[in-house]
């Protein structure tokens, strides 16, 4: 049962909706569930927020580090210093998300014309 | 006739809505112009792109779902593949819930909100929502949300035909815009140490855990570095309480100066 097992117009569809609709609310509706029982200053809260943030960093370090797609022509170097680069000015310039994400890019951009 | 909270409850929807014109709606755009050219480069088509889009809402998900279609995996293997991934959608909308809901909003309502929650909308909402009266939250987070939501949708409908031109070196640049844009954009509305912790920590974790266990690299990453970031919190906090009280009161107001700076 692979995307091309069924020449049907609704195949696509019902992939989409069983691999991809459903493997991703069913954890959001356990989150309402979960979420709507602690209170705004629990420290479960706390901890699943921590947990939470930890999760977005290693997704972060995974589309950087192992990226799809186009990224992937990349060099690694080029990818980890440009972050590094965008991010550092970033904190030393008032932590304004603009001024980093604009640095980065620039560089990811200028550094692959150049090599 | 239209009574004052009525008029509230608009207000505050609008004001949800008029955040597709920030930095994080518009960053986010961009990366779905990225997104496109992948799922077009796949072989997808337009009206498959755009379903995708709206039903999953998700952008390393749907990544996922276009790799493992790729790679001709079963439907079962692909189901597992997306939804160990999406593990991480559970503690960021169980710490976004008791942020949005209003002192008597209906589970149902709850739910349906979930669904328009992602990184984007999580770092938008967690960034704001302080600001907006309790019983208005959830209509700011939905004004903002669906908006959002609506507004890729038709932008992945719009571009898919031009994104196949795209030379590889835009793409890959389109590419890169969201792992920076999540790194600057937590960091900065970070409510506490805890959260600098918990991304320093994932940063690196993530490497680690990916050369042990590929498959669940994200998880576990997001479970250890977490629990470490929260430990570490409370060493140190533990550790600071005995000093003087003056101490606290100058970390107090050094994190809210910080605060305020960044929003």
């Amino acid at each position: 049962m692979t995307w091309e097992s069924l020449d049907t117009w609704w195949w696509p569809y019902l992939f989409i909706i069983i691999a991809g609709w459903l493997a991703t609310d069913i954890w959001r509706w356990l989150g309402v569930l979960i979420g709507n029982r602690l209170a705004d200053d629990a420290p479960l809260l706390i901890w699943v927020r921590a947990v939470a943030t930890a999760l977005v960093a290693a997704v972060i370090a995974k589309l950087i580090l192992y990226p799809s797609g186009a990224l992937q022509d990349f060099p690694l170097a080029l990818r980890i210093g440009a972050a590094i680069f965008g991010f550092g000015l970033f904190l030393a310039t008032g932590r304004k998300p603009w001024i980093g994400i604009l640095s980065a890019v620039a560089t990811l951009f200028l550094g692959r014309l150049l090599l | 006739m239209t009574t004052a909270s009525e008029r509230a409850g608009a207000y505050w929807f609008l004001q949800g809505m008029r955040g597709i014109f920030s930095l994080p709606a518009l960053i986010l755009i961009t990366s779905f112009v990225g997104f496109t050219g992948f799922a077009s480069e796949a072989g997808l088509l337009l009206e498959h792109a755009v379903f995708m889009t709206g039903i999953v809402w998700a952008l390393p998900a749907m990544v996922l779902l276009i790799s493992s279609i790729l790679a001709n995996a079963s439907l079962p293997a692909a189901f597992l593949t997306v939804t160990l991934s999406s593990i991480r959608l559970l503690p960021m909308v169980a710490a976004l819930i008791p942020e949005i809901r209003g002192r008597k909003t209906s589970i149902w309502v709850l739910l349906f909100a979930s669904h328009f929650i992602a990184v984007t909308a999580w770092v938008f909402t967690m960034e704001r929502i302080r600001s907006v009266p309790v019983d208005q939250r959830l209509r700011f987070f939905l004004g903002f949300a669906l908006t959002l939501t609506t507004t890729v949708t038709a932008v992945v409908a719009a571009v898919f035909v031009f994104v196949e031109k795209l030379p590889p070196i835009v793409a890959g640049t389109l590419f890169f815009l969201t792992p920076i844009y999540f790194l600057t954009s937590i960091w900065a509305s970070a409510r506490d140490r805890i959260a600098h912790y918990a991304m320093i920590a994932g940063l690196l974790g993530a490497p680690l855990f990916h050369l042990i266990a590929p498959d669940f690299d994200i998880l576990y990453t997001g479970i250890v570095a977490g629990t470490l970031a929260f430990a570490f919190d409370r060493l140190v906090g533990r550790r600071r309480k005995p000093a003087a009280d003056a101490e606290e009161t100058g970390q107090g107001t050094g994190a809210a100066a910080d605060e305020g700076r960044d929003r």
